[in-house]
């Protein structure tokens, strides 16, 4: 299945956890935020949530910003 | 100078700085430092898989509280999903609202701030609230539970100072929250004038970050802060239009 992650369309196995995708991009486990379809998945549920098919997956960090 | 209390928070420091245009994070360790700073904005972005860039570590290692800010958003749902990311990702209630009308002035959108503002309040979220310098919106930011209500100088970057002291002052006489003086302060004097119009702090962060000696600039700006507070606390004398002789009549 597709799934965008921060703009970018990538193809994952059907049934993926939020975990095994953030595991693929590389993404950083502390001080990072995610958001599917616009809304924020909890840390303690990565693990558990499956993601759907066609998801918007947003990481966002901290940067420098006024 | 007294603490400042804003929600539930305590600082010793007046002075708030953004880590937004230092040209790299040695530059801004030493700014951050000399100016005595307890709290600073960060932008919430998305991360790359090479990782963040290294503002966190280094804020952690100073033990300077973090600001996460919403810059960038264009409309209240998108201020309150950044604020709920900033959240989750950094486990701090406090945000920054921000929602920028357009790329050219920056301006606040007073619409859509107020909803933000309602809707984080709401959620549990400690809001200080980017306004324009209007004394009715400001009130209505502070009825709507705002902890502080950040009034501009004048636009962000632009170090134009304050462009309407009056303005402020009646932000200032209103209110009942922390009225921290958001955006164009351009050197040391604009931020004593802030405090001495009765401002509780002071938010700056290209006045500093972009100054040919951002160290020294950031040195000077909390010798201003303070400047500004003790003269505000003195009481300055009446202005008079004739002289007036300081030594006495012969």
């Amino acid at each position: 299945m597709e799934i965008k992650v921060n703009g970018q369309w990538r193809e994952f196995p059907d049934g993926s956890t939020l975990s095994e995708v953030l595991d693929a991009v590389g993404a950083l486990r502390q001080g990072v935020a995610v958001a599917v379809n616009g809304e924020v998945v909890r840390r303690g549920d990565w693990t558990a949530s499956v993601v759907p098919k066609g998801a918007n997956i947003d990481v966002l960090t901290a940067v420098q910003g006024g | 100078m007294d603490d400042l209390i804003i929600g539930s928070q305590k600082f010793s420091s007046r002075l708030i700085i953004g880590t937004g245009g230092a040209a790299n994070l040695d530059v801004l360790e030493r700014a951050l430092v000399a100016s005595g700073t307890e709290l600073t904005t960060v932008a919430m972005r998305r991360a790359d898989a090479e990782g963040g860039s290294g503002v966190l570590e280094l804020l952690r290692r100073l033990g300077i509280q973090l600001l996460p800010n919403t810059a960038g958003c264009r409309t209240a749902a998108e201020a309150v999903l950044t604020a709920q990311l900033a959240r989750e990702a950094l486990d701090t209630d406090l945000v920054k609202l921000e929602v920028h009308a357009d790329d050219r002035t920056l301006l606040p959108d007073p619409v859509e701030t107020l909803e933000a503002a309602e809707r984080l309040v709401g959620d549990g979220f400690t809001v200080f609230a980017y306004t324009n310098d209007d004394p009715v919106l400001a009130l209505r930011l502070e009825e709507a539970g705002c902890a502080a209500v950040m009034p501009l100088g004048a636009p962000i970057g632009t170090g134009l100072g304050i462009r309407n002291p009056h303005n402020i002052e009646l932000i200032v006489a209103r209110a009942s929250v922390p009225v921290v003086l958001d955006a164009g302060i351009g050197t040391a004097s604009d931020a004593t004038l802030a405090m001495e119009l009765g401002c509780s702090a002071v938010l700056l962060s290209t006045a500093v970050t972009r100054a040919t000696d951002p160290e020294r600039m950031a040195s000077a700006m909390r010798s201003a802060v303070e400047a500004g507070y003790l003269a505000r606390g003195a009481g300055r004398v009446p202005q008079r239009f004739w002289a007036q002789a300081s030594s006495p009549p012969r």
